[in-house]
């Protein structure tokens, strides 16, 4: 790979790296607050730290140039120079999202918005006492020729006065010259390709052998070396041993006032703080960012995930092969297919787990837009996060962050009270969101619970029946009317505000969570608050399936969408206008789908009593599928329809099976979608 | 060649640069992600050359110079600190620690070539 490919490359991880870095800021900067320890504050100059190190080198100027600023104010609040204010940290924050677009905008070559990041700028100076014209110049990039150090003065830059001819250089070492592997050897051999060099080594310090410390340099040098050179030349041959060594131009007439010994940059009159030693590794605020993670490309996982489900495939067929193999031989057969099981088993699971992520890196987010938030709608709240280390699939991670934020901003606008009312209805002013996530039973749990007014009931019954979702005689339970928020085109928020209700409903939320085979629903008490519970998958790759048959062909539908199986009594059975088939269980009507006609298979018998009813459930909607059998229940690898042929109505993927045919995944909700559309109006009127 | 190197960077844009560079130019490059990590490493093995950035999580360049100059098999090793600080006080923090020299960010490719070529 030549060099700009790779340094392009690279920048690709540098823009990545950067985002994390500001991720780190920001949530560093969120918790800085009142009492900020030094390593907090540490952890966030070292963020910015990077990214301006990184962008300088990789050529985004502006970036670098921005970032300086910030990390000056930084590092005047890590060392103590500067206090750490409300003030300071909100312009922080707002640099952070200001460079967050500018990388953004760098990398797809866009024009960064110059008005924002002169008035940052300029905040930043206001903060750092500067004036504003003061704005950082922008740190010189890589590709620029190494300036001379800042300490060089104009005259110590140039050429040796006229008529000088060259520099006598004096070096006296430190003894410590050889132990830190700065070679008098090399530096010589450097000067030398300036120009002819006299050496002269003074050997007068050397002690006799019984003290001579073999490690240490007791030697001091007289070198001249002629010809045109800039002390910028020199100065960079002995930039490691500075203070070390002085150079005085040589010229033909030595005597000239020029002369004047001139030494090598002076050490800095700013006295060395020793106490700022080294970082301690406390384990402060230390979030999955830095949990020593490796980044690989989803795709090669993918590519993992699909070869390992193609070795659980050739594992079950010859499971299959073994039934009918020579008796003397098959239990060491079985033996060592037991063991390729297992194996097999144990290499699927680890895999996947490359897959899964800490929801931390959803729950971070949090902090900021509830601060933000809370600003804006003049509210005061806690946000407590629990279980961020609950992991659970890529996918499924990306896909609920949206899903979050929607719930987590309605919390806060339409469930927490103004601070006055708290007061007044005996609450502690300060609000309380709370957002959680653990296992239960191979599913995430997320909750997002809040301690506000909770829903009103009344208003949610009064408009569902206004829109007709109610019959209007109809009974509900107190959690069947909450749940009617995640009905389509319903909102109580009497008038829509600038934080929620942005036309995204609640039944955005219930459907994106379902596509990720969950569920959504809501509980709460008037008064005292409503919690949220999402119930979620570990993972979209795999699925706990029943395999049923139909006729000669299988297919599978996920255990967790089956409430129960029943064998059909014709009496039952009703079909009504439209073609439609219902069944009466108990007290309620559930539409009929045969799966022989939805896919068009002949079953082994049309008649009903002879197969079973598969009930399934999806969105609070019941259905029952009528099967020939039920098979085994197993794990399925999905494969995508969808991208290796084409999208198929209520067909989620398929898979295949341990004897090598193709079995087809039912799209549960997706079904049920499609046979409640085909006969709603019938069925709402036979069971009302 | 085959002279090998270890770096020390807490930043992965950073460490694929130097890594690239130098493994271009037939070095053989251990890469750690900061101090602690490579002390334990340096612990068991021995290199030609130490490149390690100052600011890093656990532990920092600076701190880590001091550390390595500590071991034995270490005495003699050249160690360069890449840092964008082109203050004095950093720089002298690092000599004083048993650094060799350094080399200041930002820097390109060739400039890092160059600068390592002056050590080994």
């Amino acid at each position: 790979m030549t060099l700009d490919l790779e340094m392009a490359e690279i920048a690709k991880v540098f823009f990545q790296e950067s985002r994390e870095g500001l991720d780190v800021m920001e949530s560093g900067l969120l918790t800085l607050g009142a009492g900020a320890d030094a390593e907090s504050i540490n952890t966030i100059f070292r963020a910015a730290h990077s990214i301006k190190g990184g962008s300088a080198t990789f050529g985004f100027a502006e970036v670098a140039g921005f970032t300086h600023g910030v990390e000056t104010l930084l590092d005047e609040m890590r060392n103590g120079v500067r206090p750490v204010t409300a003030e300071a940290i909100q312009i922080l924050l707002q640099s952070c999202d200001c460079l967050r677009e500018m990388i953004a905008a760098t990398e797809a070559e866009l024009p960064l918005d110059q008005g924002r990041i002169a008035s940052l700028n300029s905040d930043i100076a206001h903060i750092l006492g500067e004036r504003p014209q003061a704005a950082p110049a922008p740190v010189a990039p890589a590709a620029a020729p190494p300036a001379a150090p800042p300490d060089a003065t104009a005259e110590a830059g140039g050429t040796p006065s006229s008529g000088a001819q060259g520099w006598l250089i004096t070096f006296e070492p430190v003894a410590d010259l050889l132990r830190l592997r700065n070679e008098p050897t090399r530096m010589f051999t450097e000067l030398a390709r300036l120009g002819a060099v006299v050496a002269r080594a003074d050997t007068s310090r050397v002690p006799l052998l019984d003290a001579l410390d073999p490690e240490s340099c007791y030697l001091s040098w007289n070198l001249e070396v002629s010809g045109p050179i800039s002390r910028a030349k020199i100065e960079e041959i002995f930039d490691w041993v500075e203070s070390q060594w002085r150079a005085e131009p040589m010229s033909v007439e030595k005597s000239s006032a020029v002369a004047q010994p001139h030494l090598g940059p002076a050490p800095e009159a700013r006295p060395v703080s020793a106490e700022r030693g080294p970082a301690p590794a406390a384990p402060t605020a230390q979030k999955a960012a830095d949990s020593g993670s490796i980044r690989v490309a989803t795709e090669k996982l993918d590519n993992i995930i699909n070869l390992v489900g193609e070795l659980l495939i050739t594992q079950s067929m010859l499971c299959g092969f073994a039934d009918g193999i020579d008796p003397n031989e098959l239990d060491r057969l079985r033996q060592g297919l037991s063991q390729l099981a297992r194996n097999t088993r144990e290499l699927q699971e680890s895999v996947m787990q490359i897959r899964m992520l800490p929801i931390s890196f959803a729950f971070n987010r949090f902090p900021r837009i509830v601060h933000d938030l809370s600003r804006k709608l003049n509210k005061k709240v806690e946000l407590k996060l629990t279980g961020e280390n609950t992991e659970l699939d890529k996918t499924v991670l990306e896909k609920i962050s949206d899903p979050l934020v929607h719930l987590v901003r309605n919390a806060l606008d339409h469930g927490l009270e103004t601070p006055d009312r708290r007061s007044a209805s005996g609450k502690h002013e300060t609000g309380s969101i709370e957002l959680g996530a653990f296992h239960e039973g191979g599913n995430i749990i997320i909750e997002v619970r809040d301690d506000g007014a909770g829903l009103n009931k009344a208003k949610i019954l009064q408009k569902a029946r206004e829109r007709g979702l109610v019959a209007p005689d109809q009974d509900l339970t107190d959690e069947q009317i909450d749940n009617l928020i995640f009905m389509p085109g319903f909102s109580t928020a009497d008038q829509v505000s600038d934080v929620s209700g942005r036309g995204v409903g609640m039944d955005v939320v219930r459907r994106n969570i379902n596509d990720l085979g969950g569920h959504v629903q809501i509980s709460s008490k008037e008064g005292q608050g409503s919690t949220i519970r999402i119930r979620l998958p570990l993972t979209l790759a795999i699925l706990d399936g029943q395999l049923v048959r139909v006729g000669k062909e299988i297919y599978i539908i996920s255990l967790l969408a089956i409430v129960e199986t029943i064998q059909v009594s014709k009496d039952r059975l009703n079909t009504l206008v439209g073609r439609t088939e219902v069944f009466r269980l108990r007290d309620e009507y559930l539409p009929v789908v045969r799966l022989c006609d939805q896919f068009g298979v002949e079953p082994d018998s049309r008649r009903a009593e002879d197969g079973l009813l598969v009930v399934i459930e999806a969105d609070g909607k019941r259905a029952g599928v009528l099967v020939d059998d039920l098979l085994a229940q197993q794990q399925v690898v999905i494969k995508s329809l969808e991208s290796n042929f084409k999208p198929v109505v209520a067909i989620a993927g398929a898979t295949i099976l341990g004897d090598g045919t193709v079995a087809l995944i039912i799209d549960v909700p997706d079904l049920i979608r499609s046979v409640r559309k085909l006969g709603s109006g019938a069925v709402t009127a036979h069971a009302a | 060649m085959g002279k090998k190197i270890l770096t020390v960077d807490d930043s992965a844009s950073m460490r694929r640069m130097v890594l690239f560079t130098l493994g271009s130019a037939g070095y053989e490059v251990v890469q750690t992600c900061d101090g602690v990590e490579a002390l334990e490493w340096a612990q068991k093995s021995a290199v030609d050359l130490v490149l390690t950035d100052v600011h890093m999580p656990r532990m920092d360049g600076i701190t880590l110079v001091r550390e390595l100059r500590a071991l034995t098999h270490y005495k003699f090793v050249p160690m360069l600190i890449l840092t964008t600080e082109s203050s004095v006080e950093k720089k002298m923090d690092g000599k004083r620690a048993g650094a060799t020299g350094w080399l200041v960010k930002p820097f390109n490719p060739p400039q890092l070539l160059a600068t390592v070529a002056r050590v080994i």
